[in-house]
């Protein structure tokens, strides 16, 4: 007979986290150590000296006093450690030990600062303390992580989710991670939007800011400057306009005509996975800049003078476009095909011709793909950072905006708040749509049922434009890539044309010097950053996107679709958002990481998560949900049933959350530059320093590495899932956010 | 050592189960299952059959009332912890494990140690007959061998009780006979509870010691195969359990449990069962007619089919159309002719009228 859970007597998982609760308290250092990753605490000083020492130890020496109740929350579970799971007593204390402790935690952390009491009042109230604490370190986070197991496994034992404790505890671990590292973040932003400069708060602030013309003037209209909301919101517009019509022309094109190369085709699906966002950018500067290719060779022939055209409006909007056609078009490919043929023929045998079937048939029933497309383009438009530092020139945009708001000579927080909420206003607005209005019209006839026949060819009518169309642009993007390759191994672009591989070995030289390799080019610093910061990021971000879509698929529990909404919010939240809302919030304990690797791995995990979320949803929808409950029925609890079965099936789901996550962190640069810092700079915010200084052969030298060492780790993933799968997944985890 | 069973009954005590607000699965149901008996869930799909199956597993819980496996109130347990297993429609197995590792898997959670394991494990797919099969992945094997991988899987548990999700539907009609042959045997040798839902008539009565007719959430009738197919206590179980023609009829004499029914004017002597005189319903299968009897009902022939082994007759008569079956295949009946169609002495029951159906 099988032994009941709930009348077993020993806990182990209570165990566990009720020492781990003691390690973290009474072992490890409680505030936070310059270094997360170097263990220097260990043989300095460690365990007296206070800025390394365990909170136990801080107590005892009647400092820190302010952090004893805890040790109360961590006795109490002792107590009900023989209890068995149904005795009301057990659930009870676990649920006040864990709330108290994780709620004392919390409230001492904001209540006290680097300078004491951080609130006037409580300064009042109490007296001045005369002592002051930083972030919270090791001690604190394994202590705070205790505290929030035992409560959920307190809830548990109350019978939540059929008093699964595996369940009840991931839930709860994803809702305090994403409410630490995506809502605290963004409501100290909009809180720092109230701030005055003598650190009052006041509406009129926030509205004489938001008013101002800088941001809503129509100026452009008589000539001058417009605002850069409007500017952005005309940007996007256009962008998303112009991507879904170029995407749906590729994507009939692949689909829907006798054109040969449709896999080439199919490698542009590719290229924004790999791409650093600013490098079409670059490539345009070569062609059309002031000293570019085809400027030159006009004004050669023609006898005209060159100009400056590039910078602004239409630079940026050819780049964009560039940058994210292949993206409305993976969107896109995948609701053309999802079209089922069978829809087409019956129109046909209806005595439709080609192009009434078209119109009538095909076309109502990407509407809403079509939207999709729009409003993704919108998106990422709108929080694209890279193309408009580059090519802006005098054409403002919010995210750049925001950026000098906080980095340039003004250094205004309340600005960059404003800012970054009239951005975050356009792009959740964007988002909302997409998920309230779209979602509920999804016109997929693709069934669970095979769907054979084939998709019609589109009329000629239409056929012979949509194709040479995509030609020409398909060109035009070979060309940029080409431009990219090329500008990297000139000496200096338009001035002096002979090829080099100077910028490389200025990047990446090494030398052989006593057994060991010494990494003298100027890059490797920044290089190796990246992949370490990525490489950490890419694991973590697959985990915590799994463990959600395994929420979200498998289990149900009061709450789920707030769950979710809040899960996939990060998607739809600019980088320059992130960046700015995580300067203003852990730049300051109780979490205090500005400045050190940590900040960049969580924003990468934060701002990947809704990737991983997605394609594990697409490929746990893929499992049959009796593979769970026969495991259940076998014995097995949800955990054991997770690693065992799960798990295994989730292969190749995995790896490319993994690889995917993984490039986009070494690509992601809006959010980065806020965050990087002398130690920590990565790859793309370095490359950005580079123009900044007119260095583009050393910048496009590194961008062209990275696309190689990109394509290297994505081709090497498709070898080894064995399958040309990963341009479906894509398009399954981006079409349907 | 040899796999036994621990063989428990099952008891549903008013139990509810309510979906979302308002969607009532499963509506104040009482069972009793006895220990050792194959006990089938029969009905249309959306009877609460395989609800009221998941609540024995432990994969809904119950909202109202409570369940009892053995003599453990279990209605709060979840599946890890019930001793209960599952043989599955879709089989489950674990694809990424070899059929072996399938049958352990539930044994490794059960504290066996891992000679114990083993051993068991072998001796359950001894036991279906897939010895030396236990190094092939699920996919490797046709679909009856994956059937009887999750019997053997389950078994090996030595389950209170078995439950088995429709295991017959994914296979062929050929295979299905065989199949739950196989099924009746293991479980009549191991003295097993098993509880089976289906919505397959033939297959309950084939397998069953009891059948439970579900209807829209209620249990319609509880009975013995033969109790069910011969004497249904209304028309839908009349009806659901093989066909039946209803056909209104009245009741004009009832003398020591025996009742004199008029239909038109035709009449028959057959058990009352407890009805009154008044008007009735007569079920009849359609073997149970007797076309071209001396004393009978009139009617026209409005259909006839050839089927092979025997003749499909739709008959028009005065209350409406009914269906008969005929062996004569060699002289068949013209359409648009007369016969006089009689009962056979057994077969046809009285039901009360039901306007609920």
């Amino acid at each position: 007979m099988r032994e009941l859970t709930s009348e077993k007597t020993t806990h182990p998982v209570l165990l566990f986290w009720i020492i781990a609760g003691w390690v973290g308290f009474f072992l490890l250092p409680w505030y936070g150590v310059e270094e997360f990753f170097s263990f220097e605490w260990l043989i300095d000083g460690y365990p007296f000296d206070p800025d390394y020492a365990p909170a136990g130890f801080l107590i005892t020496q009647g400092e820190k006093l302010w952090l004893a109740p805890m040790v109360l929350a961590l006795i109490a579970p002792l107590a009900v450690l023989r209890k068995r799971k149904i005795d009301p007593i057990y659930a009870k204390v676990l649920i006040i030990a864990g709330a108290f402790g994780f709620g004392w935690m919390i409230l001492q952390g904001f209540a006290i600062g680097i300078r004491g009491w951080n609130f006037e009042w409580a300064a009042a109230l109490f007296g001045d303390l005369g002592d002051r604490q930083f972030g919270m370190g090791y001690g604190a986070l394994i202590c705070a992580s205790a505290f929030l197991f035992l409560f959920t496994q307190g809830i548990a034992a109350r019978g939540a989710i059929n008093g699964d404790v595996f369940v009840v505890s991931a839930i709860g671990g994803v809702i305090v991670i994403v409410t630490a590292f995506v809502f605290f973040p963004i409501a100290k932003m909009l809180t720092a939007a109230f701030i005055t400069d003598d650190g009052g708060y006041s509406a009129g602030v926030f509205l004489s800011k938001f008013f101002d013309d800088r941001l809503w003037g129509l100026g452009c209209l008589s000539g001058g400057r417009c605002g850069a909301a409007l500017n952005s919101l005309f940007l996007a517009v256009l962008v998303g306009f112009i991507t879904t019509v170029l995407g749906l022309i590729f994507a009939l094109v692949v689909t829907r005509s006798g054109f040969r190369y449709k896999r080439a085709l199919r490698a542009l699906t590719v290229l924004p996975i790999i791409t650093p966002p600013f490098v079409i950018g670059l490539a345009l500067i070569l062609l059309f800049g002031l000293s570019g290719s085809v400027t030159v060779f006009i004004a050669d022939v023609f006898g005209v003078q060159p100009t400056r055209w590039l910078y602004g409006l239409p630079g940026v909007l050819i780049a964009q476009t560039l940058a994210f056609t292949p993206i409305a078009f993976l969107v896109l490919i995948g609701v053309v095909e999802g079209v089922s043929p069978s829809m087409e023929e019956a129109a046909q045998t209806l005595r439709a011709s080609k192009w009434q079937v078209f119109k009538t048939v095909s076309l109502p029933l990407m509407r809403p793909g079509l939207a999709n497309a729009f409003l993704l383009g919108f998106i990422e438009s709108m929080a694209d950072f890279g193309n408009p530092l580059v090519l802006g020139g005098n054409f403002d945009v919010l995210s750049t905006e925001i950026f000098f708001a906080i980095v340039g000579a003004q250094y205004d927080q309340g600005k960059a708040a404003v800012l970054a909420m009239v951005l975050l206003c356009f792009t959740l607005g964007a988002f909302y749509a997409q998920r309230f209005w779209l979602g509920k019209k999804s016109y997929t006839t693709v069934s669970g049922k095979g769907d054979s026949g084939v998709h019609p060819h589109m009329p000629r009518a239409l056929s012979v434009p949509v194709l040479t169309l995509a030609m020409v642009w398909a060109g035009f993007t070979a060309i940029v890539y080409v431009m990219i390759f090329y500008g990297s191994v000139v000496e200096l672009w338009g001035v002096n044309n002979t090829l080099t591989f100077k910028h490389y070995v200025t990047a990446f030289s090494f030398r052989l010097e006593d057994g060991g390799i010494r990494w003298s080019g100027a890059a490797w610093d920044s290089f190796w950053t990246t992949l370490k910061i990525a490489a950490i990021a890419a694991p973590l971000t697959a985990i915590v996107g799994l463990i959600t879509a395994y929420l979200l698929t498998r289990q149900s529990f009061a709450g789920k679709n707030a769950f979710e909404f809040g899960t996939m919010l990060s998607f739809a939240i600019p980088g320059t958002v992130i960046g700015v809302s995580y300067i203003l919030a852990f730049n300051v304990p109780p979490i205090e990481i500005t400045g050190t690797g940590i900040i960049l791995v969580v924003s990468f995990i934060f701002r990947n998560m809704p990737v991983g979320v997605r394609a594990g949803i697409a490929s746990m929808s893929q499992l049959d949900k009796s593979l769970d409950e026969s495991s259940l029925t076998l014995g097995a609890n949800s955990w054991q049933t997770f690693r065992r079965v799960i798990l295994p099936l989730l292969r190749p789901a995995i790896l490319a959350a993994l690889v995917y996550s993984f490039v986009r962190a070494m690509t992601a640069i809006s959010a980065v530059i806020f965050l990087v810092s002398a130690e920590y700079d990565m790859a793309t915010s370095y490359i950005i320093g580079r123009v900044e200084n007119n260095d583009y052969g050393l910048a496009i030298a590194y961008s062209t590495t990275l696309i190689f060492v990109m394509l290297s780790v994505v081709a090497l993933m498709q070898v080894i899932v064995g399958r040309t799968e990963i341009g479906r997944r894509m398009t399954q985890s981006r079409s349907n956010v | 050592m040899s796999l036994n069973s621990k063989a428990a009954p099952v008891s549903f005590r008013n139990v509810t189960k309510i979906y979302g607000k308002d969607v009532v699965a499963v509506d104040d149901i009482n069972l009793e299952i006895e220990a050792g008996k194959l006990v089938t869930l029969l009905g249309p799909s959306g009877c609460g059959k395989t609800t009221t199956l998941r609540m024995i597993a432990g994969l809904e819980m119950a909202s109202k009332g409570s369940i009892h496996i053995g003599d453990r109130d279990v209605t709060l347990l979840p599946a890890t912890d019930r001793d209960v297993s599952m043989v599955f429609q879709s089989y489950a197995l674990f694809p990424h494990m070899t059929v072996m590792e399938n049958v352990s898997y539930g044994l490794g959670f059960s504290g066996f140690d891992k000679a114990e394991t083993k051993d068991r494990a072998a001796q359950g797919l001894e036991l279906v007959g897939l010895r030396g099969f236990g190094d092939r992945l699920p996919s490797e094997l046709s679909g009856g061998q994956q059937q009887r991988v999750a019997v053997a899987r389950a078994l090996v548990l030595e389950p209170q009780v078995l439950l088995f999700d429709e295991p017959l539907s994914n296979l062929d009609a050929k295979l299905r006979r065989q199949v739950r042959e196989e099924i009746r045997e293991i479980q009549q040798n191991l003295g097993l509870t098993v509880v089976y839902v289906t919505h397959d008539q033939e297959e309950a009565l084939a397998v069953s010691d009891n059948i439970v007719v579900m209807r829209n959430a209620g249990i319609a009738q509880i009975g013995t195969p033969r109790q069910l197919y011969d004497a249904p206590a209304d028309r839908f179980v009349a009806d659901f359990i093989g066909e039946a023609n209803i056909i209104p009829c009245e009741i004009t004499t009832v003398h020591d449990r025996t009742a004199t029914i008029q239909v038109g004017d035709f009449e028959h002597i057959l058990p009352a069962r407890g009805l009154d005189v008044g008007t009735a319903l007569l079920a009849v299968r359609p073997t149970r007619l007797k076309i071209g009897a001396t004393n009978g009902m009139k009617m026209t022939i409005a259909k006839a089919t050839y089927v092979g082994s025997r003749m499909e007759y739709t008959l028009e008569a005065a209350f409406g159309q009914i269906f008969a079956i005929s062996e004569n295949v060699d002289a068949p009946l013209e359409i648009g002719s007369q016969v006089t169609v009689g009962l056979d002495e057994i077969g046809p029951v009285l039901l009360p009228t039901d306007l609920a159906v």
